[in-house]
């Protein structure tokens, strides 16, 4: 099949061809196509979205982690934005991963970018990107021993009781 | 042999190794050369840099935490503190997502408006990236006479929002007034005048021989390296890839404007530096046509939910004074889900992640911070090239702490 132009169905065509069950959740938010893949496949599909003649994913725009405490056994998600400067279509892959073992395989050999970026998601989250050339903390200092942006470490004091939020949601 | 030809500032330095010895040199972080808070860690063998070790985050911080505890207008003035050479781009960037979020149409006029301050913006920034370039090889004429002109840029930004460098300009919805007579007449004469000042500049610099063989083949990519590190903005185009936000994905009706993207061929530091000069020029061009064609309306959105109300309405009605307080104390409803925004910052594409769960502040904010990802191609940039050059190749790519450590 050939595209001349892509759009979120055609693309999510093909990813179901390809890959089969291992699309999951696809959805469209205000226009850009987001799925999820299962976190041991991560580099073999990005990669053959990359390969591939018609969409060539040739850039990786952001690489960053959420934390959702409540979903069991998938507290960590790693959110990949794909875009292809070719046929100018952008994408979201999501990889979810347990907090007891956050592990995922590393980007860096299909794109330099992810480097720094996949650092920086370690640092402030603690996935593991096995196979990373040189994963250490980046933006926190060396001897920092948690991952500040879970959600588990609350921005405020929490031993302080002179101020009150309760009123105003979180 | 010619001047341009690719080895040849190596006539000017022995490759040979004197005895071998390495040793380690530590620039910065506060060292002046470097325009900021950044660390390299370099092993030198003479002056040729055999190998280079960024450290970074020495001022993280915090945003993406911050922003997590901050109501959604409270989260603007963050990010005036990413790229704060360029802040309205942050600002207006920041603005537009949120918006795309909760589904706000703004007028057109709006988005001319944003266009003539994002312009002024980039042309800031461009300015001094490029006047600093001119400083690291010993050229301060050039930038002491263009930072007149970039005070003048930061007195129409004053007269916009009442700041210079973290502007925090615009609101949620529009901006927070109409353009005022002075702004307009200050906006005038800026395109009147400026344009003679930038060629003395460019006089000075672009086509001197020394600043040539200073810059030329200093601290090259190629297109496809480049594309891989992550490259975006004129460190890109230098390169020679034709990639911008503003044409590739328009937002802020940049569609209607007519202009060129201009293109580099080496990605080396003289490209780097030509294609600013051009973009200047380009965003000049793009001001005075939404000048031209700054179509009627309001300069805010009607979305009382978002958008302020006027002062003295608050006082005098009851709608408003509700709206008021229900958008100063963060209660503001806002729908669940997830948007990425890109705006063409000044110095590559800023992109903004950003989840709701419906609640007061974002769930998950993150920033795409174009020069924290093109950095870290900086050691294989400067692997083998002469120390002053690495210099030049930082100044030239535009690295900005602020956004560099979030």
């Amino acid at each position: 099949m050939s595209m001349t132009e892509l759009n979120n169905e055609n693309v999510l065509q093909v990813l179901n061809e390809t890959f089969g069950e291992a699309i999951l959740h696809p959805e469209t938010q205000y226009g850009m196509l987001s799925v999820e893949i299962p976190a041991d496949r991560n580099t073999e599909i990005v990669g053959c979205l990359k390969d591939h003649k018609d969409i060539s994913m040739g850039f990786l725009t952001d690489v960053c982690a959420v934390h959702y405490p409540e979903q069991k056994g998938r507290e960590l998600a790693v959110v990949y934005h794909l875009h292809s400067w070719t046929k100018n279509f952008r994408m979201r892959i999501k990889c979810f991963l347990p907090a007891e073992k956050p592990e995922i395989t590393t980007m860096t050999g299909l794109y330099n970018s992810a480097n720094w970026m996949e650092r920086e998601t370690f640092d402030f989250y603690g996935v593991q990107f096995t196979g990373h050339p040189d994963l250490r903390r980046i933006l926190n200092m060396d001897e920092m021993d948690y991952h500040p942006l879970l959600k588990q470490y609350a921005l405020e004091d929490e031993t302080r009781d002179d101020k009150d939020d309760s009123f105003f949601g979180r | 042999m010619s001047q341009l030809d690719t080895n040849y500032k190596d006539i000017f330095v022995s490759t040979e190794t004197i005895d071998g010895e390495i040793a380690t040199l530590n620039l910065g972080p506060t060292h002046p050369a470097t325009h900021g808070v950044f660390q390299n860690v370099m092993k030198v063998d003479g002056e040729r840099i055999i190998s280079s070790e960024p450290t970074i985050g020495y001022i993280h911080r915090a945003f993406e935490k911050l922003a997590e505890r901050r109501p959604y207008n409270q989260i603007t003035p963050i990010t005036d503190r990413l790229n704060y050479c360029s802040s309205p781009i942050n600002n207006m960037g920041w603005h537009m997502t949120v918006e795309k979020l909760a589904g706000i149409e703004v007028p057109k006029k709006v988005d001319y408006m944003r266009v003539i301050i994002m312009e002024l913006a980039r042309i800031a920034d461009h300015l001094v990236c490029n006047s600093v370039i001119g400083v690291d090889t010993g050229a301060l004429t050039g930038f002491t006479y263009i930072f007149q002109e970039r005070e003048k840029i930061y007195e129409m930004y004053e007269e916009v929002c009442g700041a210079r460098l973290t502007t925090n300009i615009g609101r949620i919805g529009g901006l927070e007034r109409e353009f005022s007579p002075v702004f307009m007449e200050k906006l005038k004469k800026f395109l009147k005048e400026f344009p003679a000042k930038f060629q003395e500049f460019d006089n000075l610099l672009t086509r001197n021989r020394i600043f040539m063989d200073r810059v030329i083949k200093a601290g090259p990519i190629s297109a496809e390296k480049a594309m891989s590190y992550g490259f975006t903005g004129p460190n890109l185009r230098a390169a020679g890839v034709d990639y911008d936000v503003r044409v590739m994905n328009p937002y802020s009706s940049y569609e209607d404007f007519d202009f060129i993207i201009p293109v580099g061929q080496d990605g080396d530091t003289y490209d780097r530096f030509i294609v600013r000069q051009e973009e200047i020029r380009q965003s000049l061009g793009i001001i005075q046509q939404a000048i031209d064609g700054m179509p009627e309306g309001k300069h805010y959105a009607d979305v009382p939910s978002f958008y302020l109300p006027p002062k003295e309405e608050v006082y005098r009605s009851m709608e408003a004074l509700i709206y008021h307080f229900k958008i100063i104390m963060g209660e503001t409803p806002i729908p669940v889900g997830e948007v990425y925004h890109a705006v063409e910052g000044a110095n590559g594409e800023l992109g903004y992640y950003l989840i709701s769960d419906g609640g007061r502040t974002p769930y998950r904010l993150h920033f795409r911070r174009p020069c924290f990802i093109y950095y870290q191609a900086y050691p294989e940039m400067v692997k083998g090239a002469m120390l002053s050059d690495a210099i030049l190749t930082m100044s030239s790519m535009n690295v900005i702490a602020g956004e560099l450590d979030a």
